[in-house]
């Protein structure tokens, strides 16, 4: 197996300017403060978090349609951190994107064809003739008529245009496909047509894909290793397996309970955690562990002023978790979860 | 007496185009306390249905039909102003987009100063309490300070309590939430469920819960109206539905559902898309997309019915497959679904 893409301590600052003409750079919003990753060949990394926790800036900086503040990516054997515009180009070519709004990505003036055809067009592949005969065979493959070549997206149901973004992304042959929350927008059995779609084609074409979501069942659906994201920064990383029944960042545990189940019975039975608040901005993030504020393990003198590492889990050094007090198993339910931290806090005194 | 009684609804919307079959024929009821979960595809006719309980569909392009009795008050047919006294006192409604549901212009305060003054004779300095009162209640952190804000101060989640405030304010017998939890994280949207469950318990409130989510049904509801179509396809209590659901589009609901504690290699998918209401398929609006339909299913509409062998009371469906065969394909995918969930 080998890797596709290796992102190391990526970075990105967005800075916050004050005034009309004079700006007056006032302070940073860390989007994305670090975060190391690899992706092998044709795996899925799914990529949670909550809004606002950077995922999407940091896939848009994969892209290099935002140009990373620090760090290095690596993609297929190339450091392509700061390639220029032109070197960036054929790079492009192995690596497509799908975005989450079916309704928005997709130019309502164009026709379906000049839409998939357009990445050829832009690489100068293929005569007419050839562009034509790909669009309508990669029409086919996401499983809409060919014969829909000439219709505008506005004709389309949300799940179709969907399907049409999908095909714009395959039709130049990429290794990497980045799917910023493709199917977020779509209903439930619409929903489940687009994963299987993506399933069969990252068999059938040996596709990478990196899968962001919010939805935590989606991604266990589609992902060989998941990444939890929280402002900016990763706090667990694992393949897909250890990552839901051996959680142990206490935030990944909070988001697993806070799924909720469909089935009754189950569901009654399991007691939640339910965090408190929202997200903190990112424009001032917590000192020190960034969940702190919102964490049922929280340690004053520890989580507040000792950053946790990102480090492996005893035994699985694939597993790799940011917390000083790691969740012992998993499930557990809120006041198994607060006892740890009492017990060290009264060690400590 | 049930609370809430929709008898035999019928909206029909006049376009340029023909008309569209909004709501055909939905019937249910609510009694107090109790929780609905709707459920339903986009175009399944479940928003249209509770606005045009409410009387918020425009009389002007629509055709209304049936009953709503609400309290023993026939609501349809009822004077605007009769309306307006229910609205927002007696029933409270929550939208999905807490962004577009604010004015933006105005002070979180003053939007709910605004709805305790227009049903009650008192002074603006009280209506400001219960205002204070009710954010405190919904968890809004630091309330009196807080009030004087605008929506675009607060966060999504945050929003999403001031709607629920709103609706809370006049303390109503029914609440209907539109998918009161879509546009959340799940974070959110499970602090924003409990607090609309521990709300209930307190006021012994009914709720109505429109939404697309499964998951959020099995979490909060009594009740379970399956919606396809603008028809109710599937009703019955929420454990009953998930423990033996009776008809091919429920199935497929919960097959295509990817979730935490079932392991499938692949979804099951419900073919094709939603059907038009427009030009809405002959017989069983499902049967193009249904693995199981037969020539009956094209030409002619299954009655909503109990079948034999069905547990639950008030269970009932429309499917025109025979209850022996319906057991067994159930039968099958149960076991299918069980041999992927110990496999994991």
């Amino acid at each position: 197996m080998s890797e596709l893409l290796v992102v190391e301590d990526l970075q990105k600052y967005f800075p916050v300017t004050r005034g009309l003409i004079f700006q007056k750079e006032v302070g940073q919003v860390k989007a994305v403060d670090g975060v190391s990753f690899t992706v092998e060949k044709g795996q899925t990394l799914g990529v949670v978090g909550e809004s606002g926790c950077g995922k999407s800036t940091m896939a848009r900086c994969l892209a290099r349609l935002l140009e990373p503040t620090g760090g290095k990516i690596t993609f297929d054997g190339r450091e392509i951190t700061h390639l220029n515009r032109s070197d960036m180009r054929p790079v492009r070519r192995d690596m497509m994107m799908v975005f989450q709004d079916p309704y928005a990505s997709l130019n309502a003036r164009k026709r379906v064809g000049s839409i998939v055809g357009e990445p050829l067009e832009v690489h100068g592949i293929g005569t007419d003739q050839d562009r034509k005969r790909r669009v309508q065979e990669l029409l086919e493959i996401v499983g809409l008529n060919p014969e829909h070549y000439n219709r505008f997206p506005h004709e389309f149901s949300g799940g179709q245009r969907q399907r049409i973004g999908i095909a714009r992304a395959l039709v130049i042959n990429p290794k990497l496909v980045i799917c910023d929350e493709p199917v977020s927008a779509l209903d439930v059995s619409v929903q489940a047509q687009i994963l299987n779609l993506l399933k069969d084609l990252q068999q059938d074409f040996d596709l990478t894909y990196i899968f962001i979501a919010h939805d935590l069942n989606v991604v266990r659906h589609v992902s060989d290793r998941v990444m939890v994201m929280y402002l900016g920064k990763p706090v667990e990383t694992a393949a897909k397996q250890d990552l839901y029944t051996d959680a142990k960042h206490p935030y990944t545990g909070a988001l697993l309970s806070a799924v909720p189940i469909a089935d009754p019975s189950a569901g009654r039975a399991r007691k939640q955690i339910v965090l408190t608040g929202d997200v903190p901005s990112p424009l001032n993030p917590p000192a020190a562990c960034r969940f702190h504020p919102r964490c049922p393990r929280f340690v004053d003198g520890k989580c507040n002023v000792d950053e946790p590492e990102l480090t492996a889990a005893s035994g699985n050094p694939d597993h790799r978790f940011a917390c000083h007090f790691p969740l012992e198993r998993w499930p557990m339910d809120e006041d198994e979860i607060r006892r740890k931290p009492a017990a060290y806090a009264a060690a400590t005194d | 007496m049930a609370l809430l009684e929709v008898t035999d609804l019928h909206t029909r919307f006049r376009t340029d185009d023909g008309i569209v079959k909004a709501v055909s024929g939905v019937s249910f009821e609510l009694d107090r306390g109790k929780t609905l979960g709707v459920v339903g595809e986009s175009g399944s006719g479940k928003s249209v249905t509770f606005l045009t309980l409410m009387g918020l569909v425009d009389r002007r392009h629509a055709e209304v039909s049936g009953s709503v009795r609400f309290d023993g008050e026939e609501l349809l047919g009822a004077s605007g102003s009769r309306l307006q006294k229910i609205r927002g006192r007696r029933i409270g409604m929550i939208f999905q987009d807490p962004m577009t549901s604010l004015n933006p212009v105005k002070r979180i305060g003053w939007q709910l100063e605004e709805a305790v003054l227009l049903h009650h004779d008192v002074t603006r300095d009280e209506a400001r309490r219960r205002a204070v009162e009710i954010l405190k209640e919904v968890e809004i952190p630091r309330a009196d300070a807080r009030i004087d804000d605008y929506p675009h101060q607060f966060s999504g989640g945050m929003r999403q309590r001031v709607m629920i405030a709103m609706a809370l304010i006049n303390n109503p017998e029914v609440l209907i939430a539109d998918e009161p939890t879509t546009a959340l994280d799940v974070t959110t949207q499970a602090q924003i469920l409990r607090l609309m469950t521990n709300l209930q318990q307190e006021h012994e409130m009914a709720i109505v819960m429109i939404t697309h989510d499964l998951g959020v049904v099995a979490e909060l509801a009594d009740h379970v109206a399956v919606m396809y179509g603008g028809r109710v396809v599937e009703q019955a209590k929420v454990d009953d539905l998930f423990v033996k659901p009776e008809m091919p589009y429920t199935w497929g609901l919960l097959g295509s559902l990817p979730r935490l504690d079932i392991t499938a290699a692949r979804l099951e998918q419900i073919p094709g898309q939603p059907p038009s209401l427009l030009h809405p398929p002959p017989g069983c609006a499902f049967n193009p997309r249904c693995a199981y339909a037969f020539d009956r299913c094209r030409e002619e509409l299954p009655e909503l019915r109990a079948g034999a062998g069905v547990v639950g009371e008030g269970h009932r469906f429309r499917c025109h497959l025979s209850d022996d065969e319906r057991a067994r394909i159930w039968e099958a995918k149960k076991a299918a679904l069980q041999a992927e969930g110990s496999a994991a």
